[in-house]
């Protein structure tokens, strides 16, 4: 769990991934297009890959990807992101964390 | 020569008849017990060609009732298609060809069917409160009611898709011209928000920059979608494409069962595709209702209802065409 919040307070946003899965495409596709450049973790091809995804279970992440973190807040999976930019809210949290610039 | 079989139809029959006994009184005429063999043979000729024309005519009646039913089938079968479109329940007892998950799609069609006519009631309801001028208390209670009816349908169509993803995406639950407009499974937000601006005035300024924002996020969230779903296919041909060469070493049906195994375990994200666009669908109907006013989401469901309603006719016209 510590490598998990390390990783989150170090970035403005941080989307954790797997490298076949799609959706976790569609999620930075999204973000990309808001503007923001989040650090990519690749679970199954990062050298801590495991550690970081026990640490997501922990936090009660399932499914374990894509799981998006803005700003050291866990932000949640594909269904958050996807209401919270319905919303409104995820630009403002981008911009708050400033992971994007208006 | 008497001739003494029934005057046939067929002048050929009667020429031969003719001919025959013609040749034959030419032969042995003369000769008495040869003439009663002739006769008799004669007879039997006769009767032979009448039994044999008298069976073409029964075939001829037998295949031409075939014709005709098989033509009337043919009718049956496009009526019962265009009985199902447009949602009335038919049972199949006699198609055992369907699977468990052809099954689960019967089902869902058939809750769809029921869920549309339900729909159609509360529409009617809020179109009479709308014209009598109801008060916005009435008016939000039969909104509530059709909101909440909305996401009956999508926590429906939710557990259909976990049984039935592919009947589901296919929009086979919907009429024709519904799913000229498919996208994952169902309408696009972005689309319907397109259409209900101009219906929707008159908006505060506010308000119309609400829309559009909701607008080009349910735009970007879709698009979003589309791209996973290009990456899906993408990655799935090239799983597929990956175990194609030549077989029959053991190597190679090892490799074979293993990227069957994986191409399983991509179409089975498929599911989540199709919920995160309903629940695309559904937020963004949830944001337009908090930023209209109780009676510009009266008129907002109407006029939603409206247009899917003569998308569903176009269909019913397009089914009923004349053709050559």
């Amino acid at each position: 769990m510590e490598i998990v919040r390390e990783v989150a307070r170090k970035n403005a946003a941080v989307i954790f991934t797997k490298s076949w899965c799609c959706m976790c495409h569609s999620m930075k596709a999204l973000l990309y297009e808001l503007g923001a450049s989040p650090a990519v973790y690749e679970l199954d091809q990062h050298v801590n890959g495991t550690q970081m995804e026990w640490g997501l279970r922990a936090l009660g992440c399932c499914p374990v990807v894509p799981v998006v973190f803005i700003g050291g807040t866990l932000v949640g999976s594909a269904e958050d992101i996807i209401s919270l930019h319905v919303d409104g809210s995820l630009k403002h949290m981008l911009i708050n964390a400033k992971a994007i610039w208006l | 020569m008497e001739d003494t079989s029934p005057r046939t139809d067929s002048s050929t029959d009667a020429d031969t008849e003719d001919k025959m006994s013609n040749q034959l009184q030419g032969i042995g005429a003369s000769d008495g017990s040869d003439k009663s063999r002739d006769q008799k043979t004669l007879r039997r000729l006769a009767q032979n060609r009448e039994a044999a024309r008298k069976s073409r005519l029964r075939k001829k009646a037998y295949v031409q009732q075939l014709e005709s039913s098989r033509m009337k089938l043919t009718q049956l079968e496009q009526e019962l298609q265009r009985a199902r479109q447009q949602g009335i329940f038919i049972s199949s007892s006699g198609d055992q060809s369907q699977s468990i998950g052809g099954n689960g799609a019967l089902a869902f069609d058939v809750e769809y069917a029921r869920w549309l006519e339900e729909h159609n009631k509360r529409i009617n309801e809020l179109r009479g409160a709308v014209n009598s001028h109801a008060g916005d208390g009435e008016l939000r209670i039969i909104v509530d009611g059709v909101v909440s009816q909305h996401d009956d349908i999508f926590r429906i169509k939710g557990d259909a898709a976990k049984a039935d993803v592919f009947h589901i995406l296919s929009g086979m639950w919907k009429t024709p011209a519904e799913r000229c407009f498919l996208w994952l499974g169902g309408f696009r937000s972005s689309e319907l928000l397109k259409l209900l601006i101009n219906q929707l005035e008159p908006l505060t300024e506010q308000q119309l920059l609400a829309i559009n924002n909701l607008q080009q996020s349910s735009q970007q969230a879709e698009d979003a979608l589309s791209q996973g779903m290009e990456a899906l296919q993408q990655s799935l041909a090239e799983t597929l494409a990956g175990s194609l060469g030549p077989t029959g070493s053991s190597g190679n049906v090892a490799n074979y069962m293993g990227q069957m195994a994986m191409a399983m375990g991509k179409l089975g994200t498929l599911e989540g595709f199709i919920r995160q666009a309903d629940n695309l669908r559904q937020q963004t109907l949830q944001q337009m209702h908090r930023i209209l006013t109780t009676r510009q989401s009266a008129r907002a469901l109407l006029a939603i209802s409206d247009y899917f309603s003569r998308l569903r006719a176009l269909s019913s016209l397009w089914l009923a065409r004349p053709r050559e």
